[in-house]
């Protein structure tokens, strides 16, 4: 079970800003996925969340570098590979599932031949193969009429059935590791949970690691084993989803639960963390959230916090953990 | 069906303003068919015996009447310039006008299609800066001097063909289409840049949407996107395109057929209003109309066929 899948080390990305210069966007940045397990990312928008997942699959935007730091798959670091090598992972081994499941399906291609074209791309198979294959999919991730869906076309299925196809796209070569980026955020929260209960369904079936990026903690919490909270680039917190829930350390992660609407909350002001995310080419503070925290110290605006380990998984990387 | 009946009555309604539009702007300008014919040296007398002959001294709405009437049963009247039925004129031309546009019609294709593709491909290489030279200079450059150019080049240094050496499809049919070669040519070296300089821009545009980033997602390379993803998704957005090279190479070039002295329908326009010939003016303007009305609806038929999200529908 201690097995990494994906061991990432001093991941550090930059972003080319307008007069040439690299803004670090994301900061030596270091976790592992475990085979079989649901890893959650968390934090708000601007965090670096989606660039590091990005940054894993080998599709960063071309104003995106990555500056230094390894991306251990199985042992083999894919910052260094070929991009034929590249090729060959994604889809197979390692495929991703998007936030917008409408724009990411090809508008003029029939349904069976997305879902099919990873198979069509790894290996080689018949016709009738890709067919069966595709098939079973979408029945797999539970469309109703999968023989129709199979011919239609994606302006034809609601935002749901779309997302499940994309879905069914990502895990038809049964891959050891699903990346998810935000996947349930354009859905409607029945939908939403429908296609939390399918992850969960794929990863305790086959045994298939999900790497879970999520703005929302709430969602983070009914999906996920472990949980990092990222701030501004940087692992603020780490831990298994109880640590993080019933013994958050840093500021912000509180910050974040709080901000979890809740039944006994109802017809109060829901609270929230005061300021915004400070962009890539703002200056940083030593501890970049101090200038948020609640409960900043002299200490925090003078000196970076080391990060300590509370429990076995555990860790948090402030001046008061 | 509802979409074909509410094309075709476009189509009629269309030609009608048209016709309506050419009648009163004809009349508008100054000249008179008789003297024109009779010269400088007539009397009075023999301008308005022609004039009676022609037609041309009833009242104006009475001459569109006779006319349009005359239309629908499918006589388009008589030149007056060359003292003879339009249709015969028309007969005589067309085939040429059809075929010169034809063959422009497939270089531009043969050529624009596979270099737009290339020039998405070589984005951010050398190649990519020659190709956008050429593309420019292929828009900029005026057609009269684009044809005088091929002519000195090919023509007087290479003696690849005799400029001005017109052979009839009635004399021989090859002959005909190799003395169509050159002004074909002239006519798509525009067209071609310009189709160029569209895929190109569509392609490039498709390549930044997130299906591609799935297909990338999913192993495929930049051959497979291209061939298999945009490409077709890229076609959608130059097909009106297209359709307008389709409607302007069919319409005759005015310019080209002047210069190569291929008897056109372009040729052939510009002589009908110099000599205010009303009939064959009329005719001619509602056959450019016709081809620019019917190539639309072809484009609306092909992008429909291959983009799902459209379908034929009586609204808008």
């Amino acid at each position: 079970m201690s097995e990494n899948i994906l061991e990432i080390k001093d991941l550090t990305l930059g972003v080319t800003e307008r007069d040439g210069s690299m803004a670090v966007a994301v900061d030596h940045i270091s976790f592992e996925v475990r085979a079989g397990e649901i890893l959650g990312i968390v934090g708000e928008s601007g965090c670096g969340k989606s660039l590091t997942v990005m940054s894993l699959m080998g599709l960063l935007r071309e104003d995106v570098k990555a500056l230094e730091g390894q991306i251990l798959f199985q042992g083999e670091d894919l910052l260094a590979v070929s991009e034929e090598r590249r090729r060959e992972i994604n889809g197979k081994d390692m495929s991703i599932i998007y936030q917008e499941p409408m724009t990411s399906l090809n508008p003029l291609m029939r349904i069976e031949r997305q879902v099919a074209e990873p198979l069509r791309l790894h290996g080689s198979y018949s016709r009738e193969e890709l067919h069966q294959k595709a098939l079973a999919l979408l029945t797999e991730v539970g469309i109703q009429d999968p023989e129709a869906c199979l011919r239609a076309y994606p302006h034809q299925l609601s935002g749901g059935m779309r997302q499940r196809v994309m879905i069914a796209m990502a895990t038809i070569c049964s891959p050891r590791i699903l990346l998810a980026d935000e996947p349930t955020t354009a859905l409607d929260v029945t939908t939403q949970a429908h296609v939390l209960d399918l992850l969960k369904r794929i990863n305790r079936e086959y045994g298939t690691a999900i790497l879970f990026i999520s703005h929302d903690l709430g969602v983070i919490n009914r999906i996920c084993d472990r949980v990092l909270v990222m701030y501004a680039g940087k692992i603020v917190e780490a831990g298994t989803n109880r640590d993080i829930l019933d013994a958050p350390c840093h500021e912000y992660t509180r910050g974040l639960i709080r901000s979890i609407p809740t039944r006994d909350r109802k017809g109060k002001e829901l609270p929230s963390i005061p300021g915004r995310v400070p962009s890539v080419e703002d200056p940083k503070e030593p501890c970049p959230f101090a200038p948020r925290c609640r409960r900043a110290m002299e200490i925090c605006h003078r000196e970076a916090p080391a990060c300590t380990r509370i429990d076995q998984d555990h860790i948090a990387c402030c001046h008061l953990c | 069906m509802k979409y074909f009946l509410r094309k075709t009555l476009v189509l009629v309604l269309t030609i009608f303003s048209i016709s309506l539009l050419t009648f009163f702007a004809f009349h508008i300008i100054p000249g008179d068919p008789a003297s024109l014919i009779l010269g400088t040296n007539a009397t009075e007398e023999q301008v308005a015996a022609l004039q009676e002959q022609l037609g041309t001294n009833r009242p104006l709405s009475e001459q569109y009447i006779s006319w349009i009437t005359g239309f629908v049963r499918g006589d388009f009247g008589s030149s007056i310039r060359y003292r003879m039925p339009v249709s015969e004129l028309l007969k005589g031309r067309l085939p040429v006008t059809l075929s010169l546009g034809l063959i422009a019609l497939v270089m531009i294709l043969a050529a624009g299609i596979p270099l737009g593709i290339l020039a998405a491909r070589w984005r951010g290489k050398p190649g990519e800066k020659i190709l956008n030279i050429l593309t420019m200079l292929g828009i900029s450059v005026p057609n009269f001097f684009l044809c005088i150019l091929i002519m000195w080049i090919f023509g007087l240094i290479l003696h690849l063909f005799t400029p001005g050496d017109y052979v009839s499809y009635t004399r021989s049919l090859p002959r005909f289409l190799q003395s169509l070669f050159w002004p074909a040519l002239s006519i798509a070296i525009p067209q071609t840049a310009i189709l160029v300089k569209y895929i190109r821009t569509a392609m490039l545009e498709e390549l930044g949407e997130d299906y591609v980033r799935t297909a990338r997602g999913k192993g495929a390379g930049e051959t497979w996107i291209l061939y298999g993803h945009v490409l077709k998704n890229a076609i959608v957005a130059v097909v009106p395109l297209i359709g307008m090279i389709l409607a302007s190479v069919l319409s005759g070039s005015i310019i080209i057929e002047q210069v190569y002295g291929i008897p056109g329908m372009g040729k052939l326009l510009i002589g009908a209003v110099t000599s205010r010939d009303f009939p064959l003016t009329q005719t001619l303007v509602i056959y450019i109309t016709v081809i620019i009305v019917v190539t639309n609806f072809l484009v609306d038929i092909v992008i429909q066929v291959i983009d799902p999200r459209i379908r034929l529908s009586g609204r808008s």
